[in-house]
């Protein structure tokens, strides 16, 4: 083999950095973060049930507003009385925007563009 | 069946003919319906329009009434004259004087009062808007009710739709809008860097059964109703009233019309 002694330095260096993640945190426990302190699974949101509603709440979000701004149906009924169909004077007309969309989506990790233009009251001057 | 070519030729020449005049009469019959503005109007229950006076909008006072209705509900950002450039500007409803409004317009013997009295203008909300007809991702369309709207969601921020509205209605977000809101209405959302924005007739309002933040704030020199009714406030004035459409000779059929009126002018 011609340069073997490179070629199988290199290789042990490729190697070595290839599975440093794995033999630095052999043995080590990582603690789950605190889930956060929901609503008890039982409950429900009008008539869907929280889990479904915490799964899919995006896929209604996005099907409210294609009929709110495409139908002009801005109103949604249950139980007799009347919702609008809106983040600001719907959802965040009853609910902090902190503690009901803030909670799990912190948790998860991510940061859903909702609020380049959608923003709470308790917000104040943005 | 032995056919000789003097026949053959015949039967081909014949044929050809008969094409041809099929083709020649469908093409007869199509541009009358493209070419003629008046013929496609709309047959809709309900086309929204909107009739401005400008007779009964004398002072500044007035027009920055309606400006401003419509621009802190909205939450329109203010522009810093001295920090922004002017392309950074969002409106939606506006001034601006008699001979940029109606370009078409060249009478040079007008007062010359009149020829600087300022008129509101907004977006037309035309029964053929160019503007969705270009918008690559159907952002903007229009309703039934002949609204032009425009789904913030969808909109891409490629300002094609800038460029085909011949009104200058639209403005594009270059910057975050948000620093610039003076007073945030917190019942209706803003907007973010990269989406175009329009006046929309204010449609969250009718249809909680209001009438537009600028029609409210008027005093009555703005009136808004269903151009498809009769019956309707708007149609009396056009049918009595001599009123004029910004820049008609482009088809666009404007839902917006001004009385010009311009009696306290003449000498």
């Amino acid at each position: 083999m011609y340069n073997g002694g490179k070629i199988i330095a290199g290789l042990i260096i490729f190697i070595a950095l290839v599975t440093f993640p794995f033999y630095t945190n052999v043995g080590k426990t990582i603690e789950a973060p605190a889930a956060p302190d929901a609503a008890p699974d039982d409950m429900h949101i009008g008539n869907i049930p929280i889990v479904k509603m915490r799964g899919e709440h995006m896929k209604l979000l996005d099907q409210w507003r294609d009929e709110v701004v495409r139908k002009g149906e801005r109103f949604v009924e249950y139980d007799g009385d009347q919702y609008e169909k809106s983040i600001q004077n719907g959802c965040l007309s009853c609910h902090s925007k902190q503690e009901f969309c803030g909670k799990c989506h912190n948790f998860v990790g991510i940061d859903p563009y909702c609020w380049d233009c959608h923003f709470s009251e308790e917000e104040g001057q943005l | 069946m032995k056919i000789d070519r003097r026949k053959f030729l015949k039967m081909a020449g014949f044929t050809g003919m008969g094409l041809g005049l099929s083709a020649a009469d469908m093409l007869f019959k199509a541009p009358a319906e493209a070419s003629s503005g008046h013929s496609a109007v709309s047959t809709a229950a309900v086309r929204r329009a909107m009739v401005i006076d400008a007779r009964k909008l004398k002072t500044d006072e007035d027009y920055k009434r309606i400006v401003d209705a419509c621009h802190s509900i909205h939450n329109v950002p203010t522009l810093i004259p001295e920090k922004d450039t002017v392309k950074h500007e969002i409106k939606w409803i506006w001034t601006d004087t008699y001979s940029r409004l109606f370009p078409d317009q060249v009478n040079h013997y007008h007062p010359e009062g009149f020829k600087q009295k300022l008129f509101p203008l907004l977006c037309n909300h035309c029964e053929h808007p160019p503007c969705v007809r270009v918008c690559p991702t159907k952002a903007t369309f229009k309703r039934p009710d002949g609204i032009v709207q425009q789904d913030m969601h969808r909109c891409i921020g490629c300002r094609f739709c800038m460029a085909a509205c011949p009104f200058g209605a639209r403005s594009f977000n270059f910057i975050d809008p948000r620093p610039y809101i003076t007073e945030l209405n917190t019942e209706y959302p803003t907007r973010t860097m990269g989406v175009v924005e329009k006046c929309t007739f204010c449609s969250e309002r009718l249809e909680k059964g209001l009438e537009p933040a600028c029609v409210e704030a008027s005093n009555g020199a703005l009136v808004f109703g269903n151009l498809n009714d009769p019956e309707s406030e708007v149609r009396k004035i056009l049918k009595t009233h001599f009123t004029l459409q910004r820049k008609p000779e482009l088809g666009t059929m404007p839902s917006v019309f001004y009385v010009i009126g311009g009696d306290e002018y003449a000498g």
